[in-house]
């Protein structure tokens, strides 16, 4: 692999992990601020809170996964190496 | 591709490299098949056992058996709903425990302890190969809940509530596999590549951490892909009440 390419591979995966936490970084606070009220208004729901909310904040953070994937294809399976 | 730098035996990590098997004219990953044997044999062997000698009051490994029963039916019957969640609630705690078995069985297994000639042994779900293939199940099981269930009509689905759904439900099919298996592959690929770094790092004490979220995030994952394939299938099966 040239250098040119690696070089920008290397910038690329770590842009595409670090693009890709911004969004679901945001909606993962939103998400555990919404649940934090939640319990605080009703401490009795706490559990089906605490269940729905781990269950929502690992969809979010398969956003970022997905750029990690992308990234991990770039550093070990780049596809220009050429 | 590139074989990281690692010094450390136990810190070894080889991403993209794999225990090649020839069968016919395919390639094989022969680690990841190892380790699924493994998983596979770990599960028939609990359950073998825990099924042996039922007692009315259960008792140790039948106890955990049916807690495990309880779990996913409870899990099969909130998405899939009371009427059609029978016939899928064996599908459904299959694929929930071999996720979970392997999940846990990739970062509790000292593999490392078993040296390959290329490769190494691991979570079979840190391979992107295994995801795939069963995200694809989970695509076929719910196709064949819909026409089983519904016949033709099952594409009344496409076109409800509007006919200007269509192609974005149809995107949907395809999005729905490709988005379970690189979920599943990136998660467990990545708890793995951190421990190791944090391994490569500082090899005492501070990976532990890492590895306990990694453990909890792992369990996450496959309670996920069980929901959601579950959530699929009762989407197939629903009813529409006019």
């Amino acid at each position: 692999m040239d250098s040119i390419t690696s070089a920008a591979s290397v910038v690329a995966a770590g842009l595409a992990v670090g693009l890709g936490a911004i969004g679901p970084g945001i909606g993962q606070g939103t998400a555990a601020g919404g649940a934090v009220e939640g319990i605080a208004r009703q401490p009795e729901a706490e559990g089906k809170i605490r269940g729905t909310l781990l269950l929502s904040l690992a969809f979010m953070e398969a956003l970022t996964i997905y750029g990690l994937v992308v990234a991990l294809v770039l550093l070990f399976a780049n596809p220009f190496a050429g | 591709m590139v074989p990281l730098p690692f010094a450390l035996p136990f810190a070894e990590l080889e991403v993209g490299q794999h225990l090649y098997w020839q069968l016919g004219n395919l390639k094989i990953h022969g680690q990841v098949f190892l380790s699924s044997w493994v998983v596979i044999g770990a599960l028939l062997a609990l359950v073998v056992v825990g099924t042996r000698k039922m007692e009315r009051d259960p008792r140790g490994v039948q106890n955990l058996l049916e807690f495990l029963w309880d779990y996913i039916r409870d899990m099969a019957r909130e998405q899939i709903g009371e009427k059609a969640y029978r016939d899928w609630l064996p599908f459904i705690g299959t694929l929930f425990l071999f996720i979970f078995v392997s999940n846990w069985g990739g970062a509790l297994v000292p593999w490392k302890l078993i040296h390959l000639p290329s490769g190494e042994l691991g979570a079979p779900t840190a391979d992107i190969n295994t995801t795939v293939a069963l995200a694809l199940l989970v695509s076929l099981a719910y196709f064949y809940a819909g026409l089983s269930r519904k016949g033709f009509r099952y594409f009344e689905y496409y076109v409800e509530p509007t006919p200007i759904m269509l192609p974005f439900k149809i995107v949907e099919d395809f999005t729905k596999p490709l988005s379970l298996s690189f979920r599943l592959f990136g998660n467990i690929l990545a708890d793995e590549l951190v421990v190791a770094v944090l391994a490569f790092l500082v090899p005492l004490v501070v990976p532990l951490p890492a590895m306990f979220l990694g453990l909890f995030t792992s369990a996450i994952q496959a309670l996920i892909f069980a929901t959601l394939a579950a959530y699929y299938i009762g989407e197939a099966v629903h009813e529409e009440h006019h």
